[in-house]
């Protein structure tokens, strides 16, 4: 065998070794899902008869689906409404720089470092002044926030990185600001803002402090149906991790899918 | 010709506006056993009430408490029933949080329920929540082990006896424990079984001015003998073990002797849950040097908030989810080993719960023998077994959990952690406005 | 090159009113989010407001900041929050990097082997926490404590003994593959001609490593830095559901200690001063990595 085809050998085990001692409790997790509770606190094995009990008791007894949906809608919308703000001001920030921008964006920045406990009450406060308790619209409204300026921020350095030439080509050709924006930065940087995009859509969906405190049962997303699977009487860990499975699985699909997209626009973007 | 035609429409304008009426309660509880088979019955009820409409929210203790009394205090108006526990009603009851519940039907038989637990859920006189499950605490320990190691259990074990106990059980290297206990962290975890320890020890929280005694004699011992009796004869890790692990350990077969809630019986005495199901024995909960506290009252009970905009369905659904009537139901669906216990006389006199269950008489002496009026050796300002039914004693019980479970895990020595549990309590009661 | 923009007719007026224009949607809503919110929160944190004690009301002064600071479980809670935050950045950095190498690297099943690797940052917190604490680490049921059996080596009993190490393990485990996936994407764009010059003049791994990936890295790892730090200074899921901040306060942090000291209590007024404490300090660390950080992102 060839110097090269060892080293390439002995990559792959390194390699394979790690990323399956990362993945390792995932797994383990969603092969607890298929047991009893009683053999979910046997000493560990892989050898079992496999049942669905635990899936169903979970399905049974939540509707995963509203769940689901909650998430769905929930992640996507704070996203997409985030975008929609961000990508104004990350343009202004990136292409029309002013003394004040740096210090915008830091202070931006900063208004993420609140932890959410100490503004519990206050915004608990508001949202019921505001009718916006147990709604999918209070919710998104507090995610955009949330994410907004991550999402201006990074817009703003993939901005940075768009050769000022071509926007200046479109210019002279008479293009208005608003086509110069659409026409050309947008398709510049869609990697960019899809991966933009897609982070903020992992962080909302695993945000678990204010869907538990702003929901009850309309808008619950699937962070609320975890929490009411932890820790009950009894044995529980089989159902909790059928249900942790379920909970997570739309969006480790989703991440998987689109991770690509996300690698490739972070290519064009801060990390050059 | 008119008249045939009127009194098919009005009786189907009738019905729609009846359909149409049907009110949403939303029901916010623990996710406890019982509790979700009082969601799996939700069917039952609507088809008896299908003018009332059951929506869940279903949140683990903690998170559900920290939900309710958010919006019970802003009244959000989130919430038509909630599952409170005795620590809460007396106090949201007397800041006008919980709508008294005065006029139920003579059906629903008030005087049936228990009388301590009916107190512990009144305020002046009035009642403001219904029990849906009650409890005490008592020792649960292994017959098998016991008959091999030659001991047999008194009428009345005392904490020594348990000890010695213990070191005979205590057999490692073949997965049994001595004893388990309580130790994780929190004012209704380990602090729950501790309050009752230093109880029985002739402890108290509170002196009669607000002053906490954490410091005292009686704690050092009772929490000396805790630290020392788990770190040789309990399991490892006993810090991260609240009532739900230790409940696993012991229907798995790994401990020789356990203290704690009364409502684990049931399942504990179910072969489908329990591996130790055939072996199972009780006893009245351990003493030391007062019985006074050695046994704790709980409650969790199904309260309306006044910001509710559902109060009489409200009322509808937690009569009929603590009545006698339901108490049956569940017996027949689910097995009599596994209805609510502790809430009801009829219950105890119900010659199929008797059969089925044989540690009822022991359940239903140990809350009648828990008085929160009297927790303790000495006089006390507070009420409450274990717990103390002031606002300020969750964070003050988390507080001095943490401490001790410090102790436990041995990273602090049994008197810093007191001293340290002691300031903690003082501060927090300055913060609150009790003295100076 | 900026300039080229700017002398264009539309004139610096132009363009300082259409920075308004365009800017002002999502200032104007942090502006709202910082006003409103952080402005009450502010001034409850100078009032005395206490949920379960409606009665008691009024200008409270320092009062509740000086219940706070004379805590001395304050400082043990900064110091915990400082500990996480510095050893869950250097664990995801350097072993973000050396990963990031390896996998930069060709072998069998190099893109299903990826796919495992950063699995671990679309999991929920709350679950992650949960699934470490019971089915990794539990001293009984756990696999660990099955392997250590296995082995002969005494069983750890880590969420006891060693409760912020057993954290800051956990939230590095989620927080690793985020860092392995920037810094990834940014070895990809190295310039492989500068490697192989360098391997041309006899340079070993190593010093390749040293002196072309790791400054070709330097602006990934700032980005890394940044956004982790915001997250990690807030840490809160994952010890309330597992330690509880303890045993002790052994593994509590800034936030943790909100909660215990205010939350709990229900005391809104002690709450939000914790918050504008958590800001403050917050901001000093920002302020210190920005300064490092934003010289990067300039370059």
């Amino acid at each position: 065998m060839n110097p090269s085809t060892t080293k390439k050998l002995l990559l792959t085990l390194l390699a394979w070794g790690i990323a399956v001692i990362v993945f390792f409790p995932i797994f383990w997790m969603v092969v607890t899902g298929f047991k009893t509770e009683v053999q979910a606190i046997a000493p560990p094995t892989l050898i079992f008869d496999p049942t669905l009990a635990g899936y169903n008791a979970v399905i049974e007894r939540a509707d995963y689906l509203k769940f689901a949906l909650n998430s769905i809608v929930i992640s996507f919308g704070s996203t997409l409404l985030a975008l929609l703000v961000a990508i104004p001001a990350a343009y202004s920030m990136a292409f029309l720089p002013t003394k004040r921008t740096r210090g915008t964006l830091l202070w931006m920045l900063s208004t993420k470092m609140l932890p959410p406990v100490g503004v519990l009450m206050p915004i608990y406060l508001l949202s019921r002044d505001l009718g916006l308790l147990d709604t999918r619209t209070g919710l998104i409204i507090i995610y955009m926030l949330m994410n907004l300026p991550i999402v201006v921020w990074m817009l703003y350095t993939f901005f940075k990185d768009v050769p000022k030439d071509i926007l200046e080509a479109g210019r002279m050709d008479g293009a208005r600001t608003f086509q110069e924006v659409v026409y050309l930065l947008l398709p510049l940087t869609l990697p960019g803002i899809a991966s933009t995009g897609l982070l903020a859509v992992i962080l909302s969906w695993n945000e678990a402090f204010w869907s538990l405190n702003l929901t009850t049962s309309d808008a619950a997303p699937l962070t609320t149906f975890i929490a009411s699977f932890s820790s009950p009487e009894g044995l529980f860990w089989a159902k909790l991790s059928a249900a942790s499975t379920l909970a997570i699985a739309p969006i480790l699909i989703f991440g998987w899918l689109t991770q690509k997209q996300m690698v490739r626009g972070l290519t064009f973007g801060a990390v050059k | 010709m008119r008249f045939p035609l009127v009194l098919p429409l009005a009786g189907a304008a009738t019905l729609a506006s009846f359909a149409a009426q049907a009110e949403t309660v939303t029901v916010a509880t623990v996710n406890n056993d019982d509790m979700i088979v009082m969601q799996s019955l939700t069917e039952e009820f609507e088809k008896s009430h299908p003018d009332i409409n059951l929506e869940w929210v279903v949140l683990e203790e903690n998170v559900l408490r920290q939900r309710l009394t958010t919006d019970v205090a802003t009244q959000g108006g989130q919430f038509d029933v909630m599952t409170v526990g005795t620590y809460e009603v007396p106090i949201w009851a007397e800041y006008g949080w919980l709508t008294p519940l005065d006029d139920l039907p003579k059906s629903y038989a008030k005087d049936d329920l228990l009388k301590p637990i009916r107190q512990a859920l009144s305020y002046k006189d009035s009642l403001y929540a219904l029990p849906f499950y009650g409890e005490s605490s008592m020792l649960y320990y292994r017959k098998d082990l016991f008959e091999q190691a030659g001991i047999s259990m008194p009428e009345q074990p005392t904490w020594q006896q348990v000890e010695e106990w213990a070191s005979k059980l205590n057999d490692p290297e073949n997965g049994v424990y001595g004893i388990c206990l309580r130790g994780k962290p929190g004012w209704g975890e380990n602090m729950a079984f501790v309050s009752t320890l230093v109880n029985t020890y002739g402890g108290r929280w509170f002196d009669e001015n607000w002053k906490p005694t954490i410091d005292s004699p009686a704690w050092h011992e009772a929490i000396s003998f805790y630290v020392e009796l788990m770190n040789k004869y309990g399991p490892p890790g006993a810090t991260s073990n609240g009532f739900n692990e230790n409940l696993a350990l012991f229907a798995g077969g790994k401990c020789g002797m356990w203290v704690d809630a009364t409502s684990a019986a049931g399942k504990l005495y179910d072969a489908e849950q329990s591996q130790v199901a055939d072996t199972v024995g009780f006893a009245p909960a351990p003493v030391a040097k007062t019985p006074k506290g050695a046994n704790w009252l709980w409650a969790w009970s199904l309260g309306i908030p006044t910001s509710s905009d559902a109060k009489q369905a409200a009322k509808t659904f937690i009569t009929w989810a603590t009545s006698e009537e339901y108490v049956k139901l569940v017996g027949q669906k689910e097995g009599w080993t596994n209805i609510p216990p502790g809430t009801r006389q009829s219950t105890y006199e119900n010659p199929n719960y008797q059969q089925a269950a044989p540690f009822a008489d022991f359940v239903l002496n140990a809350i009648q023998t828990a008085d929160p009026n009297d927790p303790s050796a000495k006089p006390v300002p507070y009420t409450g077994v274990q717990y103390v039914g002031i606002p300020e004693f969750q964070a003050i019980g988390t507080q001095v959990g943490q401490m001790i479970a410090a102790a436990l895990a041995e990273q602090r020595s049994v008197d810093q952690a007191l001293s340290a549990a002691q300031r903690a309590a003082e501060r927090t009661m300055r913060q609150a406005g009790y003295y100076d | 090159m900026g300039t080229s923009m700017r002398e264009r007719t539309s004139g610096r007026t132009v363009g300082g009113f259409r920075n308004l224009f365009l800017q002002g949607p999502a200032v104007t809503l942090l502006l709202l989010w910082m006003l409103i919110p952080l402005g009450m929160t502010i001034w409850f944190s100078f009032q005395r407001y206490n949920l379960m004690m409606p009665s008691v009301s009024g200008f409270a002064g320092w009062e509740n900041y000086y219940y706070l600071v004379t805590d001395p479980a304050l400082w043990t809670a900064m110091g915990n929050t400082l500990l996480l935050v510095g050893s869950v950045l250097a664990i995801s950095v350097i072993g973000g990097t050396l990963l990031a190498v390896l996998f930069q690297q060709e072998f069998f099943g190099r893109g299903i082997a990826r796919l495992l690797v950063i699995a671990p940052f679309f999991v929920m917190p709350t679950v992650s926490a949960l699934i470490w604490q019971n089915m990794m680490m539990h001293p009984v049921y756990g696999v660990f404590a099955w392997l250590s059996k296995l082995l002969g080596l005494p069983v750890i009993d880590w969420f006891s003994a060693m409760p912020l190490t057993s954290i800051i393990i956990v939230v590095a485990w989620h927080w690793m593959p985020f860092a392995l996936l920037i810094l990834l994407t940014a070895i990809q764009s190295l310039d492989d001609d500068q490697v192989e010059a360098a391997r041309m003049d006899g340079a070993g791994p190593i010093a390749i490593f040293w002196f072309i990936t790791l400054p070709h890295l330097k602006r990934a790892i700032s980005v890394v830095v940044m956004i982790e730090m915001i997250f990690l200074l807030t840490v809160f899921a994952e010890i309330f559901v597992t330690t509880s901040g303890g045993p002790g306060l052994a593994s509590t942090n800034l936030a943790y200690f909100i909660y215990i000291r205010a939350l709990l209590d229900f005391d809104v007024g002690a709450a939000s001063a914790g918050g504008v404490i958590a800001i403050i300090l917050a901001n000093i660390v920002a302020i210190f990595l920005v300064r490092t950080v934003a010289k990067n992102l300039e370059t």
